[in-house]
């Protein structure tokens, strides 16, 4: 029963990380309803580019800001080289468009830093946690506790961010219809750098975080593809959704892997995920918390 | 003045419905095949064209152009966004193997036709979620397939016939006695199968299939107003679309690689596909093949400039930064195709002829 | 009007029928019936529901309560498919036309259920697949030619101004044959030439094919002047149903129209 539990909380915690790397995504489709296919790879840059930097001798503390800065720069040049010519086509041609970033952010990443794996220290150590393990015998990593921690705080702050605040309500203006929002004197361009931005610091949190649990390289843009599955559960537009969507993915990946692993040969993390959005959706087809799309004839 | 249509009259029907109506367009693709069936193999006799040409450039160019004919039939002329075009491939050329081995006596075309066959099948069940799902909902259900495939066919042991790096060796081509195994003979054997089943592709979608295929795509309800069924529409879609890349897998293993394992039919190739399709352009045969020829050329292009650049100027691209500048290439281009002329490579094209309907003159 | 067509007895008969969308009532109890070869107008003013009339009739939406008699069949809601199969074609208000595809490839869908052919043969073309599809393209010619559209045959109809394009619907839902032709608005936003073009080829139809047409139109002349009768419809309900004349002295009708309060 313990281990159950064990496995469940490492699950569980990991699930609030997905969730964290899943809130990328639906900062940028909530704001611009741009399916951003890049967040990935903008994860895995933002990793690298930090580690990249400690390794060349920076402190923690310097390449953090500096890589944000990078982050920055990279969403605004993003908006305006690839989105902004393509803000009146379909949106399965936007998302081809992020596919395409995405290969670019990730060449660029291992141009700049190269293709080895990177370990990248945070100074949290991934022990199990004292108090637990002596008060209720369960081994749960201390690094995923503080790290789901810190993404907990995160999508807190980014859910009270857009229900309450201006901005917060003109990016949901922008995102249910661009002309109607410029219509209403609200700066596009200005409402879609600070998105990018945002999605940027979250991309290199959620990389802080993944590169110094699983190390840095290239694997980690799959991590960030199993945000999808976490969307596909909780919509596309709900940061709640995001949230309870990482979650149910990051817990029922690890009890899958644990419990039905052995009778299959292992490796189930790889496909469970995505296997399971599959089965929502053909019930649910709009997620857990998203919209319903209804179509006029 | 080479491209004019003027006096060339169309009196029937028929005429009317050629692939190739207009005259100087019959004479290019008689030109084109006379080039690629015999003009080739007279150049590889005598010893102009290097064994790299087939087995780098000619080969892998067909092979990939009918799997991106196959994407092309699911994403640009049903409009059912996929990524799981590489595990389609891995099914058809890991049943193909499959039934090469265990039937004796199996000639090499049928098993082509049977691995194919498995995966439309496979395609038709990891399709059924497209009834209810569409854009990149359903892109990021294909991803299913995509992963799910691979790991079935790495983990059941069966299917690599319990080889242990998992690697399977494709068996010799062998037809009528004759055995495919030069480069150059496999370019034939696959530039025969690819080029017949590109003439059945454009038969298909430019007849009441290939209708119901764009109906669909372009607006599902008015359609089934008009008597399309919708869930066989789509159905049908992936099963011609697996087959198709289930026959390019088993070429892919058979005529160009030699040794497959599944993990080489990842989420990299499905991704190359698609690539394909969207700068040579989406929903056009034509376009698959210029789409291909691009991502072909493009790592060869990029190698020779880098060794151009090393030997004229001395400076020294290591190639772990050679392969990461060509994913850059492709993601720019990519974005570069898609605002610019988002219908790719084919429309330029057809923009091309429409200058030269009145080359010289300016208008 | 034209004495020589013969109005015929009742083909499409709706009984009854509600329809609601969550807490909406969209039709309320409404019943009228349609008869063979006639010209039956729907009017009314805008959010009455019409167009909700026309997607039950050819179901695209089910109604909560009533009935269809169609061909003699007693149905409480229509099936798209089979109402495609028996014979009921339409155009829509919003133009639905496939904009990936080329004028004669968008009437040729039209001819969709008429085609025996399969993908196989299809695939190979030569011979049967390629027979029917001469044969089918004959017939499309014709209709093009009826529609005078001969010189767009080949353009996407993307490119093509909205009058155009709504012709080419016209055209796409003729070339199924239909018995019941149903038309959402076939003279919205047409200028008064096209507006005449557009009558000329509805009593055209009607004429020479003998097809039945129900019509929803806001033009109140065109109604008056094509349709043999006419059903008034506001805020869901049937408020009068007649010959033109009847409908127009009709003291509710005028009421609606005038936005008197109820």
């Amino acid at each position: 029963m313990h281990f159950f539990f064990e496995v469940l909380i490492a699950g569980l915690l990991s699930g609030v990380m997905y969730a964290l790397v899943a809130l990328g995504y639906v900062l940028i489709y909530k704001a611009s309803g741009v399916f951003n296919f890049a967040q990935g790879a903008m994860v895995f840059f933002a990793a690298l580019t930090t580690a990249g930097l400690v390794d060349s001798g920076l402190s923690l503390w310097l390449a953090v800001p500096l890589t944000m800065v990078a982050m920055v720069v990279l969403g605004l040049l993003t908006e305006k080289i690839v989105l902004r010519p393509l803000v009146a086509q379909h949106e399965i041609t936007l998302f081809m468009a992020t596919i395409g970033l995405t290969f670019f952010i990730e060449g660029l990443a291992q141009a700049m830093w190269g293709a080895n794996v990177r370990a990248l220290d945070l100074g949290i150590e991934d022990v199990p946690l004292e108090w637990l393990l002596e008060n209720a015998n369960l081994a749960v990593s201390q690094f995923d506790l503080i790290a789901s921690g810190i993404a907990a705080v995160l999508v807190t702050l980014l859910a009270i961010f857009f229900s309450k605040t201006k901005i917060g309500r003109a990016l949901r203006a922008v995102a249910d219809d661009h002309q109607a929002a410029l219509s209403i004197g609200i700066p596009l361009q200005h409402i879609w750098g600070i998105v990018w931005a945002v999605a940027g610091f979250v991309a290199l949190v959620a990389g802080l975080l993944w590169g110094a649990r699983n190390g840095v390289q290239f694997a980690l843009t799959f991590v960030a593809l199993k945000a999808l599955p976490v969307l596909i559960l909780g919509g596309f537009t709900s940061v709640p959704g995001a949230i309870v969507g990482g979650l149910i993915i990051g817990a029922s990946e690890k009890l899958a892997e644990v419990y039905l692993g052995p009778y299959v040969g292992g490796g189930i993390e790889g496909w469970f995920p995505y296997v399971l959005a599959l089965l929502f959706l053909v019930v649910r087809p709009e997620g857990l918390f998203g919209e319903r799309i209804i179509r006029r004839i | 003045m080479f491209y004019r249509e003027s006096g060339q009259f169309k009196a029937t029907y028929a005429e009317d419905s050629e692939i190739f109506p207009i005259r100087q367009d019959k004479i290019g693709i008689a030109v084109i095949l006379a080039v690629a069936f015999l003009g080739i193999p007279l150049l590889a006799k005598t010893g102009f064209l290097s064994d790299y040409t087939f087995t780098a450039i000619l080969t892998p160019f067909l092979i990939f152009s009918l799997a991106a004919l196959g994407l092309n039939i699911l994403t640009g002329y049903a409009g059912q966004l996929s990524l799981g075009t590489a595990a389609f491939m891995a099914v058809g050329a890991f049943a193909s193997y499959n039934f090469m081995l265990r039937i004796d006596g199996m000639p090499i075309l049928l098993a082509f036709i049977l691995g194919g066959l498995c995966a439309a099948a496979v395609g038709i069940v990891f399709g059924l979620p497209s009834i209810r799902i569409r854009g990149f909902y359903l892109a990021a259900a294909t991803l299913a397939t995509q992963f799910f495939i691979v790991w079935c066919l790495t983990k059941v042991g069966w299917f690599t016939n319990y080889s242990s790096s998992g690697v399977i060796t494709a068996q010799k081509i062998i037809m009528f006695g004759y055995t495919f195994d030069t480069s150059f003979s496999k370019y034939l054997f696959v530039l025969s199968v690819v080029s017949v089943m590109a003439l059945l592709a454009k038969n298909m979608v430019r007849t009441n299939v290939g209708r119901s295929w764009m109906a669909i795509r372009d607006m599902d309800m008015a359609a089934e107003v008009i008597g399309f069924r919708p869930v066989r529409t789509k159905l049908m879609a992936f099963a011609v679309s697996s087959f198709y890349c289930g026959v390019a897998g088993a070429l892919f293993a058979y005529a160009y690689l030699g040794t497959v394992e599944p993990e080489g039919f990842n989420l990299d190739l499905s991704f190359r596909i698609l690539f394909m399709i969207i700068i040579g352009g989406v929903g056009s045969i034509l376009g698959s093949f210029l789409g291909s020829a691009f991502i072909v050329l493009l790592p060869i292009l990029l190698n020779m400039f880098t060794h151009f650049l090393d030997s004229s100027i001395g400076v020294d691209v290591p190639s772990g930064i050679a392969s990461s500048i060509e994913l850059m290439v492709f993601g720019a281009m990519i974005i570069f195709f898609l605002i610019v002329e988002p219908h790719g490579l084919a429309r330029l094209w057809q923009i091309g002829k429409e200058k030269l309907r009145l080359w010289p003159f300016p208008h | 009007m034209d004495e020589g067509r013969k109005i015929g007895e009742v083909i499409l008969d709706l009984k009854n029928i509600s329809l609601r969308f969550g807490g909406v009532t969209a039709l309320s109890d409404i019943s009228f019936d349609v008869r063979k070869h006639e010209i039956r107008a729907i009017i009314g003013p805008n959010g009455a529901g019409k167009s909700s009339m026309l997607n039950v009739i050819n179901g695209v939406y089910r109604p909560q309560e009533g009935e269809i008699v169609y061909l003699g069949k007693h149905r409480h809601d229509m099936d798209t498919y089979e109402a495609a199969k028996s014979g009921i074609a339409r155009t829509f208000q919003n133009i639905a036309l496939f904009k990936g595809m080329t004028v004669l490839d968008n009437i040729m869908t039209g001819r969709n259920l008429k085609m025996k052919s399969n993908f196989l043969l299809d695939a190979l073309y030569w011979g049967p697949a390629q027979r029917e599809e001469i044969a089918h393209r004959r017939k499309v010619e014709e209709i093009i030619d009826f529609l005078e559209i001969q010189h767009i045959r080949k353009t996407p109809v993307g490119r093509l101004p909205y009058g155009l394009q709504k012709r080419v619907e016209l055209a796409r839902a003729l070339a199924a044959e239909p018995s019941i032709l149903l038309l959402d608005e076939p003279m919205a936003g047409m200028n008064v030439e096209e507006k005449q073009d557009m009558c000329r080829f509805v009593l055209d139809v009607n004429d020479q094919y003998g097809t039945t047409i129900v019509l929803i139109e806001h033009d109140m002349g065109v109604v008056m002047d094509i349709s043999d009768r006419v059903v008034v419809l506001d805020y869901g309900k049937k408020i009068a149903d007649g010959t033109p004349d009847e409908v127009r002295s009709n003291q509710d009708v005028i009421d609606a129209y005038l936005g008197v309060s109820h």
